[in-house]
């Protein structure tokens, strides 16, 4: 947690875990989906399940869908927004198991495209996000976060290391799971910048690499953010 | 003085060097360290946060001058405003306060408690906020940093040091526990705050960096075991009047330091008694409704009215 996440964000309230947080896990799901959202399912875990109408999660989730950063005023019309916007959204609430009390999972759906998330708001702001599209993952959205679903043989992460270090990026951390030996598999790396056209385009159009998804980091608030979400999907 | 600093520095607290090439990682650095430090302890913060680097301290500084504009701006709002927040419980106190007469001749007291639920009742509005370090404790820092400061006249240049020292005792909190009311209980959110704030204003006094971090550690000694329990779930009742008392708290805090009381409990180990604290806590006092004035007749009642 950096100084300026310690005392910040500059958010609309109420509360830094249940609406800022949340804000940014729904930004993180719509900046996956790479579409104009038309369709979320949102289902609630723990504390985001109990509190969620009181502290204006529902309202923050809906802003991150639609673009929006916690510091953006327009939050508390989330859900005018999203029916102008054409987005319609359905709640619920599960036990997402032993997670975090703070936990959502994000069904999200465009025209053409959907993606699957489940993360936490740790409090203070700060999020992590362990699942996407079923895999297991990491990443905390505070850098720039690189996702890639491949096929699980040998020299994928040296040859995206590689691509990496060609691209002058630095590898902040990566995290790789896999469902089977031999099946697919994703990895998640943060990275200090933003990798090039160049290198996206060269990483998936790799014939093992499936989908790629280059995340702007999300824990500055909406003006100093730097980057467009970027990938592509075969 | 036990110490507690990590196995692979044999040196233990001694040795650390805010400056120069020897600069050990922010990582290290807790808040026994911190307090061996000599003179102002946010120096040491924004030198091992920066690493030397003359624009990352730039920049550390530059975020902390838009926090605070955006904090005084938050202030001077909620103390304008009686717009009532959702569900009808907080949004005009903070202005009632700062426009009663001052009957207990105490200036000081009167504006940190009205900047800290002005801030607060702002945050209920879903109005803009700084998070500090969460939104539920927003208006203790510029409650009692502002506070102080308005109330002698000091410049905001001065309180961007303090600002950081701040960032840096709520930094390694967070190192021991999570700072979530859902996690570690209100002690987790208002107690860091007001540790925080408290730092601050021990620091903006003139306080050297072991009366700061005792200022922090006597706060924290005194917020454990504050439960989180909303009155229907919503970041109001008790939090607007909350972050008011523990502003108050922080003043205090440093006030002790600054005559040079010190926690016979050394700081980290107050950080980890309240991280422990935090972990007994049962759910139903970490921030779900479902306890102590969340449970009450009318708390039931409000959530109800709510519901619907």
């Amino acid at each position: 947690m950096g100084l300026l996440d310690v005392i910040g964000p500059v958010m609309i309230g109420p509360s830094s875990s249940h609406t800022a947080g949340a804000c940014r896990l729904g930004l993180l799901a719509r900046r996956m989906l790479l579409a104009d959202p038309r369709r979320a399912r949102l289902v609630l875990h723990g504390s985001f399940a109990k509190t969620a109408r009181g502290h204006g999660t529902d309202k923050a989730l809906i802003a991150g869908l639609l673009s929006m950063f916690p510091d953006d005023p327009r939050i508390p019309q989330a859900h005018a927004l999203a029916e102008t916007a054409g987005l319609t959204v359905a709640f619920a609430s599960a036990d997402l198991g032993d997670v975090h009390p703070n936990s959502v999972r994000i069904e999200l759906h465009g025209d053409d495209a959907q993606v699957s998330m489940t993360g936490s708001s740790l409090g203070g702001g700060m999020v992590r996000v362990f699942q996407v599209n079923g895999f297991e993952i990491d990443f905390s959205g505070s850098s720039f976060s690189l996702l890639i679903e491949h096929a699980d043989r040998p020299g994928v992460i040296a040859r995206v290391a590689r691509v990496i270090a060609d691209d002058d990026g630095n590898i902040a951390r990566l995290h790789s799971a896999r469902r089977k030996r031999g099946g697919q598999a994703m990895m998640s790396l943060e990275i200090d910048k933003h990798l090039s056209h160049y290198a996206l385009d060269y990483l998936a159009n790799l014939p093992y690499i499936s989908w790629v998804r280059m995340l702007p980091e999300v824990m500055s608030g909406s003006e100093s953010s730097e980057g467009e979400p970027e990938g592509g999907d075969r | 003085m036990k110490r507690d600093g990590p196995a692979r520095d044999p040196a233990g607290a001694a040795g650390v060097k805010p400056v120069g090439g020897e600069a050990r990682n922010l990582e290290d650095l807790n808040l026994n360290r911190l307090a061996e430090i000599k003179g102002a302890a946010s120096a040491a913060i924004l030198e091992e946060d920066s690493g030397g680097d003359k624009r990352a301290r730039e920049a550390l500084l530059a975020g902390m001058r838009t926090r605070l504009a955006e904090m005084r701006d938050s202030v001077d709002r909620g103390l304008q405003s009686e717009q009532p927040s959702r569900t009808g419980m907080v949004g005009w106190n903070a202005k009632r306060l700062w426009q009663a007469d001052d009957l207990l001749n105490a200036p000081l007291l009167k504006r940190v408690q009205a900047y800290a639920m002005a801030v607060n009742e702002e945050n209920a509005r879903m109005g803009r906020i700084v998070a500090a370090p969460t939104a539920g404790s927003a208006g203790t820092l510029p409650g009692a940093l502002l506070g102080v400061a308005d109330h002698l006249g000091l410049d905001d240049e001065e309180l961007l040091g303090p600002l950081v020292l701040a960032a840096g005792i709520g930094q390694i909190i967070g190192r021991s526990m999570f700072i979530a009311g859902s996690t570690g209980g209100c002690q987790a959110e208002i107690g860091s705050s007001a540790a925080m704030a408290a730092a601050a204003v021990c620091e903006l006094m003139g306080g050297d960096a072991k009366q700061s971090v005792h200022a922090a550690a006597q706060t924290l000694m005194n917020s454990i075991g504050l439960v989180c329990d909303p009155v229907g779930g919503y970041v109001e009742v008790p939090c607007v009047s909350r972050n008011a008392f523990f502003s108050v708290h922080a003043v205090a805090s440093a006030q002790l330091a600054l005559a040079g009381v010190e926690s016979p409990i050394p700081p980290d180990e107050v950080v980890r008694a309240m991280a422990s604290v935090g972990r007994l806590l049962p759910p139903e006092l970490r921030e779900t409704g479902e306890g102590g004035l969340a449970d009450t007749p009318t708390g039931r009642r409000i959530a109800l009215e709510m519901a619907d």
